[in-house]
C-alpha cells in the first residue's frame, strides 16, 4: 500500500505539472483539494483520466470523485479495491 | 489621435531588465537561442504556473512589466499576435491523441493549446473584460496587433491598450524546422547572421509587450506613426513601396535616421533586405536584431523594443549596428521585416 501511495503522489505531480512540489511534501492524509494542495475541478478531470488510463477504473458518477480524491489515503484505498490493471 | 509607446516588457534571449543593451550578448554557438528565464515566481504562484506553458508565462511576465512601467492598472484592450500560439501544449495534446489511441485525453493541454490563451490568461489575471483579440498571421501577427491597437486609440475606443507578440519554441518544433531547412544545419557549428552564406536561420522565442496610450507621459519611448503590412512584395518594387509608405507620412528616405531590418541570416531570402540596405538606405544608419532574439513569427516585436529604446536613449548600441553609419539625432526610425520572402511589414516610429 505504501508503494501505491508513493506511486500516486508521483503520478499526481507529473500529470498536474506541480513543478515545485515533491512527493515528500504530500502527506497521505492531506486534503488534495481546497486548503491542501489547492487543486480544482480541472485537476479532478485530470485525476479521473489518470485512474482510467493507469488503473483501468472508470468513474461513471462524478460525485464519487469527491470522496475518492479527498486524500492520498482515500485514493489508494479506492485504487486497491477497484483496479483492473 | 496619436499613439505613444509608454511601457515595454520583454522576455527574450537577452537580458532586458537592466539599462538598455547592457545585457545584450551574441550567442553564435547554437541555432536555437534559449530565453533568459525571468524569476517566474515573482509574477505568479507555482500552483498557478502548473497550467501555464512557456508562452503564457513569458506573456504574463512581459505584459506585467510593460504595465508596471506605464503605471497602467487596467488596459482598455488586450491585443496579441502569435504565429504558432501555444505550440508546446498543442504538441502535448496531439501526442496524447496518438499515444493513447484517441482515448484518455486530458483537458489542460487542450485548453492551453489555443492561440488566444496568452491574451485570455492576461485578461483573467487582471479581471479585464475589455476588448480581447489575438492575431495569427504568421510573420505579421505582431504588426496586425499593433495596427489594431493603434486603431483602438485612433477611434477613441480606448485610452490605453496592451499589445504584444508571443511565440514559443519546443524541441519537437525545432526538429521539424530543421528537417524543413528553416533552421541552419547543426553541422555548421557556428551560426553568424550578418555574414551568413547558408540557408536557414537561427530560431528563438520570446514575448514582448507594449502599453500604447493616446497621451505622452514621463515614460514615453516614441510615437508609433504608421504601420503597413503586405503579404507579398516583389523585390524589384520594394523600394517603391517604401517610398509610398514614407511619402504617405510626409517623409522621404533622407528623413529616416535609422533603418531596423529583420535580417535573419537565411542566404536564400536576403534579396529584399539588400534592396534597402545596399541601395536607397546605404548611407542611412542601419541596425539588426535577430542575432540577439533569434527568428520567430513575432520577433519583430523585439525589433520594435530595440527601435523604441534607440529613440528614447538616442543610442544605437554597436552590437546591433550593420553599416557603422551614425546620425546626430535618431528621430525617425523605419522597421522593415519579412520572413522567407512573404509577410512584409513597415513600421514607422518617431521621437515623441
Amino acid at each position: 500500500m505504501d508503494a501505491l501511495k508513493q506511486e500516486l503522489k508521483e503520478k499526481i505531480i507529473a500529470v498536474l505539472n506541480l513543478e515545485d512540489v515533491n512527493a515528500s511534501d504530500i502527506s497521505d492524509a492531506d486534503a488534495l483539494f481546497g486548503d491542501g494542495l489547492g487543486l480544482d475541478s480541472i485537476d479532478a478531470l485530470e485525476l479521473i483520466v489518470l485512474l482510467d488510463k493507469d488503473y483501468g477504473i472508470k468513474l461513471t458518477d462524478p460525485k464519487e470523485g469527491k470522496n475518492i480524491f479527498q486524500s492520498i489515503n482515500t485514493m489508494a484505498d479506492y485504487v486497491t479495491a477497484n483496479r483492473t490493471k | 489621435m496619436k499613439t505613444y509607446i509608454n511601457g515595454i516588457g520583454c522576455v527574450s534571449a537577452q537580458k532586458t531588465d537592466g539599462d538598455f543593451a547592457s545585457g545584450f550578448h551574441v550567442n553564435q554557438a547554437t541555432n536555437v537561442l534559449p530565453i533568459e528565464k525571468p524569476e517566474y515566481k515573482d509574477y505568479f504562484s507555482p500552483i498557478a504556473a502548473r497550467r501555464m506553458s512557456k508562452a503564457v508565462k513569458n506573456g504574463i511576465v512581459a505584459s506585467t512589466m510593460a504595465m508596471k512601467e506605464a503605471n497602467l492598472e487596467m488596459p482598455g484592450a488586450i491585443i496579441t499576435g502569435t504565429g504558432m500560439g501555444c505550440i508546446e501544449d498543442s504538441d502535448k495534446f496531439l501526442k496524447a491523441i496518438i499515444d493513447n489511441n484517441e482515448e484518455f485525453l486530458t483537458p489542460t493541454s487542450f485548453i492551453q493549446s489555443t492561440h488566444n490563451t496568452v491574451a485570455a490568461q492576461i485578461a483573467l489575471g487582471l479581471e479585464c473584460k475589455a476588448y480581447n483579440f489575438t492575431y495569427v498571421n504568421a510573420a505579421v501577427s505582431f504588426e496586425s496587433a499593433l495596427i489594431d491597437g493603434k486603431l483602438q486609440l485612433d477611434e477613441g475606443e480606448a485610452d490605453a491598450v496592451l499589445i504584444g507578440g508571443i511565440d514559443e519554441m519546443t524541441d519537437y518544433t525545432a526538429s521539424l524546422f530543421k528537417l524543413a531547412g528553416f533552421i541552419k544545419k547543426d553541422e555548421e557549428g557556428s551560426f553568424p547572421i550578418l555574414e551568413s552564406q547558408t540557408p536557414g536561420t537561427v530560431f528563438g522565442e520570446g514575448a514582448t509587450f507594449f502599453v500604447l496610450e493616446s497621451k505622452k507621459s514621463a515614460t514615453t519611448y516614441a510615437e508609433v506613426v504608421d504601420i503597413e503590412i503586405n503579404n507579398e512584395i516583389e523585390a524589384d518594387i520594394l523600394q517603391l513601396k517604401v517610398f509610398d509608405f514614407l511619402s504617405a507620412n510626409g517623409l522621404g528616405v533622407d528623413d529616416i535616421d535609422l533603418l531596423v531590418v529583420g535580417i535573419n541570416g537565411d542566404a536564400q531570402f536576403e534579396e529584399h533586405y539588400r534592396e534597402l540596405t545596399q541601395k536607397q538606405f546605404v548611407h542611412t544608419p542601419q541596425a539588426y536584431y535577430k542575432h540577439l532574439s533569434g527568428e520567430y513569427n513575432t520577433a519583430s516585436a523585439f525589433g520594435l523594443y530595440l527601435a523604441a529604446n534607440v529613440v528614447k536613449t538616442q543610442n544605437v548600441p554597436p552590437i546591433v549596428q550593420v553599416n557603422g553609419q551614425t546620425k546626430p539625432e535618431y528621430k525617425n526610425v523605419l522597421l522593415y521585416n519579412h520572413y522567407r520572402g512573404i509577410d512584409h511589414s513597415f513600421t514607422l516610429i518617431s521621437k515623441a
